[in-house]
């Protein structure tokens, strides 16, 4: 219990400085709508065949904010050092994790509650599948590619270069939540009579988030080393 | 000097760097690899039978197979010698994690070239996406990604560490990714192409069976070879890295 006590703490001492200065969350916003501007150049959205990509857009928007959110969530803590604060701390190497965890899993959750109604505006999308699965979807893959990202980000924040080299250890590993969520996404947007391969498809994100979820909790000992 | 550089060279005893012994298995290693190499060329491209409909260019599916089989089998030794560095910490087994992993890059970049090459006349395109494929190929990005970790600055232990981190995580998403990569391809697409190499393993000819096994054999004496040329490398390369310490050392007097 004390573990998830000092997460706790930790991911309200990231919320309350993200409060502060909205830097992180200011950005994330932004680029998301950049981001549909640039699916509007890319895809027409007067056209009819561009609600195809609506799903594929709805994960890039979420991946591409939350690697920005990712890369900060880290190298801030180097700034006066205070990474060696947080390890000297008496507490475990597991609650840091679980903290910055629950500070970016918040974070994203925000920018998607701003940003996917935003989308759907304005590519003038009618939403006509069910909006709770909708939601359970976009929450597990969240959760996963937040897990996993939090982990490697602490991973990839012992490098000079972390911006750079965060991406290129994320994208390879998550490439089964991404395919799981998108093809769930859009059976869910699109196309509800195929539900069951869909709640197949939340399953196995469902397995890899628990796994992961595991094994990162399991390694972070040792990347959060003094 | 700084702690840094005492910490990166304090790192093998130099009695443990050198020895006869050494030269001979790197000898037999390097003979039996030449032996093994020409004697599945013979039994590739004279003994095994030819195919009926991709004549030679079935051939490339020896070497084909056997790389893909070798990189495989590197990647697997890089995840047990990162789960032994975590437990053990010592260098020689973060060595042989990192040269291994690199060995299976290099092959599976050779899986990737030879494979189209061979997919353009078997299946007349050049790339398909299809389960077996993208695997390797996020299994290449993957490991990719595990040396770009080794090519950070600072102190090896930090590096070695991080790096088994990642490659413990790499080899345990690989299963994942193939079971997600197969399901989305089978549900929503109807395989078209099923000739793949092993789909066809029960129709092969058994003198192609013979020039494979073969074939896989040398590879597996090829991989030991390269790991052991690799892990004496990087010993010499810590050597001389202690070597000039002391020359640094005797200059500062």
């Amino acid at each position: 219990m004390n573990l998830l006590r000092t997460a706790c703490l930790l991911a309200k001492k990231d919320l309350y400085s993200e409060l502060k200065t909205k830097q992180v969350l200011l950005t994330q916003i932004i680029f998301a709508a950049l981001v549909i501007v640039v699916f509007s150049f890319a895809f027409d959205p007067a056209n009819n065949t561009t609600k195809a990509v609506i799903p594929g857009a709805v994960w890039v928007i979420i991946v591409f904010a939350g690697i920005l959110g990712l890369n900060r969530s880290f190298i801030s803590e180097q700034r006066n050092d205070t990474i060696q604060g947080l390890l000297v701390a008496p507490m475990e190497a597991a609650s840091i994790y679980l903290g910055k965890f629950l500070a970016n899993f918040m974070m994203i959750l925000v920018v998607e509650l701003i940003s996917i109604p935003f989308l759907f505006l304005l590519f003038d999308f009618k939403f006509n599948g069910s909006l709770l699965y909708f939601i359970v979807v976009i929450f597990l893959g969240s959760f996963g590619f937040i897990a996993i990202g939090t982990f490697l980000a602490a991973l990839s924040a012992n490098s000079k270069s972390s911006e750079m080299l965060l991406p290129l250890l994320l994208f390879p590993i998550t490439t089964p939540i991404l395919i799981g969520v998108v093809q769930a996404t859009r059976i869910i947007l699109t196309n509800m009579e195929k539900f069951s391969s869909a709640l197949a498809w939340i399953q196995l994100v469902t397995a890899y988030d628990v796994i992961f979820f595991v094994v990162c909790f399991l390694l972070i000992d040792y990347v959060l080393e003094v | 000097m700084s702690m840094n550089l005492e910490r990166e060279n304090a790192a093998l005893p130099e009695s443990q760097l050198t020895g006869t012994r050494g030269i001979h298995v790197s000898k037999i290693l390097f003979g039996a690899t030449v032996i093994s190499m020409l004697v599945s060329f013979y039994f590739i491209f004279i003994y095994a039978a030819e195919e009926k409909t991709m004549h030679a260019a079935q051939k490339i599916f020896y070497f084909h197979v056997s790389s893909a089989w070798l990189a495989f089998m590197a990647f697997f030794v890089t995840f047990v010698f990162s789960i032994l560095f975590l437990i053990k910490r010592k260098r020689i087994y973060d060595m042989y994690a990192y040269v291994s992993a690199e060995i299976g890059v290099v092959f599976t970049i050779i899986v990737l070239t030879t494979g189209p090459i061979w997919a353009r006349s078997a299946w007349n395109t050049w790339w398909v996406w299809e389960p077996r494929l993208i695997t390797t190929l996020i299994l290449f990005f993957i490991y990719v990604a595990y040396i770009m970790i080794r090519q950070m600055d600072g102190v090896w232990d930090k590096k070695a560490r991080l790096a088994a981190v990642f490659g413990i995580i790499g080899f345990a998403d690989v299963p994942i990714v193939f079971f997600a990569i197969r399901w989305w391809q089978t549900k929503f697409h109807p395989i078209v192409f099923g000739n793949g190499p092993s789909q066809q393993g029960g129709g092969m000819e058994d003198s192609m069976l013979v020039a494979l096994l073969l074939t896989i054999t040398a590879f597996t004496i090829l991989y030991a070879y390269l790991l052991y040329k690799g892990v004496s490398f990087e010993k010499m390369r810590i050597k001389v890295e202690q070597y000039k310490e002391k020359l640094r050392e005797k200059m500062e007097q």
